[in-house]
């Protein structure tokens, strides 16, 4: 027997171009490339020193905070689920780093005091992560409930910690992290690594040229990491197959719920990390909040789903957003 | 073929969900390279009878003997383990993975880069689904293409490979044409005949009479959770089986109405509910 097209011409014919790919298939899957290149020579046309070295590495180290949660979004989206809270997990994690920096303090060495703040910066964001996951595979309430739920939870923490007030950190040097680069290189041919020489005299700041800023290496690192975990281990192969059937995985024996916690974790640890370019994380969780919608948007693109679905995914997600918002107010006044 | 083992033995299975007894004391043997139809009529008893062979139910008693050992699985997973495979008409697999991530699916192969890290050896499992595939004559064009762009038959296919891959003693298949076109369904009848020339041993759940008797050795008919009865397909004819099916009091009936009428079994299924 032959379970093929070419076996049953007929079968074949009432479905054309079923393995084909369509014109929509090409447009679907690069649009947003072909939107990127627009903007850049749209920019490079109008905008004076755009197309320029500097002004790229510039613009990795300004997305590096939102490409490395949406790195995270990623993997929960292809597994099928939403996470709305990493906003307010990036900056409740970004608080308690600068809370515990700053205790610390000046007297211990810069790299204690760093360490200290990533260790609990990331053991504090753990915690939503994990809460999410447990909620959302144990209990199985709606992701977009739960996360949307840990959303104000984390914020509110996030102020609880910092009582409101920006918090700030003496250290010396500590500035370094979030906007330093990697190689300095000055006119008279001298090359200086991870900061800038002491000896300055009669050269102008304009002359020195800044290499490789630390957020871009750090965001380089994380999509590397991302996307061989994604593509080449048994984690990745699992997150596309809960995604594609939950049940059919649960058939073959992965474990689901494990693996959802896992994922939520995942996302919650890499929006910690993006606190570490944060500085003040309530403001930034704000702003945050706002580009999840165009983080949904780019997660839909990679599940392959029509972009014209897109608007009306974005809409209702705002939709709803607002009625549990009210509701919420409703809830309040009531009582 | 009574010099033979039997592959499966059930014995006097029961299961009850509160008052309703929906198996009553079910017993049936399967032997090597046997394609055995499991028919009856809705509610007959025939899924839950299954879904305790394929560790989906505990029975409330009986015995299950896998190569003359007495068994008890309290997942599918168990008797998966085991060898019972179960391919359901939908839900089995995911769509957006190729033909091989599917086969692998939760059994991935590993190998090791740079001595640290396991990943997943992609090329030895595309060419280990490759010769299954080829094994059980199943052409896929692109092996390498998410199954959503497969035809339904070709994704019952993989499933079936995927068993055969994993060495199933035993298929149990549940309505494993409902979902598909003429021309697919019959790939899927030629499917259940290789696998029965491979020496595989096939439960056929079905409710058209006509995929059973195009490839059940043998025919096992429930009726209100009981077997009604038991008849090799070369010794029986569909009007006998249907007899069973509903019940020797309306056998009578049945000839009458099926005189007159074309649409006699829509109209004798009404009445046996």
């Amino acid at each position: 027997m032959k379970v093929s097209d070419a076996a049953t011409p007929s079968a074949n014919q009432s479905q054309p171009g079923k393995t084909a790919l369509r014109p929509l298939d090409i447009v679907s899957r690069g649009w947003s490339w072909l939107f990127l290149l627009l903007l850049i020579i749209f920019f490079s046309i109008t905008g004076q020193g755009f197309l320029n070295i500097f002004n790229f590495q510039t613009i990795g180290a300004d997305m590096s905070l939102v490409l490395i949660m949406a790195l995270g979004q990623t993997f929960v989206i292809l597994s099928g689920g939403i996470d709305l809270s990493v906003g307010f997990v990036m900056g409740m994690a970004s608080v308690a780093s600068a809370l515990v920096m700053s205790r610390i303090g000046g007297g211990a060495p810069l790299f204690v005091v760093v360490l200290a703040g990533l260790a609990v910066g990331l053991g504090v964001g753990l915690i939503p992560g994990l809460v999410n996951g447990l909620v959302i595979a144990r209990l199985r309430v709606p992701p977009f409930i739960v996360t949307l739920g840990m959303y104000g939870i984390a914020r509110g923490a996030g102020f609880i910690l910092s009582g409101g007030q920006p918090v700030s950190v003496q250290t010396n040097g500590i500035g370094q992290i979030g906007n330093g680069y990697l190689l300095y290189l000055l006119p008279d041919g001298r090359l200086s690594f991870f900061h800038l020489p002491s000896n300055l005299q009669g050269v102008r700041p304009s002359q020195i040229v800044q290499l490789l800023p630390f957020p871009l290496i750090l965001l380089v690192i994380v999509v590397l990491i991302c996307a061989w975990l994604l593509s080449q281990t048994r984690f990745g192969r699992h997150t596309y197959a809960v995604g594609g059937s939950e049940e059919a995985s649960r058939r073959a024996g992965i474990p689901v719920a494990r693996h959802t916690i896992l994922i939520y974790m995942l996302s919650a640890l890499l929006a910690s990390l993006a606190s570490l370019f944060g500085g003040e994380g309530t403001i930034l969780g704000t702003v945050i909040g706002a580009l999840i919608i165009a983080i949904i948007q780019n997660g839909l693109i990679f599940l392959g789903i029509n972009p014209f679905w897109q608007f009306i995914a974005v809409g209702a997600v705002i939709i709803l957003a607002v009625l549990v918002d009210q509701a919420k107010k409703q809830l309040v006044e009531r009582s | 073929m009574p010099d033979v083992q039997p592959i499966l033995q059930v014995k006097d299975l029961y299961k009850r969900f509160g008052g309703l007894i929906a198996v009553d004391h079910v017993s049936l043997d399967i032997y090597p390279g046997e394609v055995i139809g499991i028919l009856g009529d809705n509610g007959a008893g025939k899924s839950t009878l299954i879904k305790m062979i394929s560790g989906a139910y505990k029975p409330d008693g009986g015995q299950i003997l896998l190569n003359g050992e007495v068994v008890s699985f309290s997942t599918p997973l168990e008797a998966r383990r085991r060898g019972i495979e179960t391919i359901y008409q939908d839900l089995a697999l995911c769509e957006n993975l190729d033909a091989s991530a599917n086969i692998f699916l939760g059994r991935e192969r590993m190998r090791h880069q740079l001595g640290i890290f396991r990943v997943l050896d992609r090329p030895y499992m595309l060419r280990e689904s490759r010769q299954v595939l080829d094994q059980l004559d199943i052409r896929i064009p692109e092996l390498r293409n998410p199954i959503r762009q497969l035809s339904g038959g070709q994704r019952q296919a993989v499933s079936i490979a995927r068993a055969v891959y994993w060495n199933a003693y035993l298929m149990i298949m549940d309505e494993p044409t409902a979902a598909l076109g003429v021309p697919e369904q019959l790939k899927v009848l030629e499917l259940i005949r290789t696998l029965r020339n491979q020496g595989v041993p096939v439960i056929l759940i079905s409710h058209n009479m006509q995929d059973v008797f195009a490839v059940a050795d043998r025919v096992i008919v429930m009726r209100r959770g009981s077997k009604a009865g038991e008849r090799n397909i070369s010794e029986t004819s569909e009007n006998e089986v249907v007899g069973l099916m509903v019940g020797a009091e309306y056998t009578r009936v049945i000839k009458k109405i099926h005189d007159a009428s074309e649409e006699v079994r829509f109209t004798t299924h009404d009445e046996s509910e």
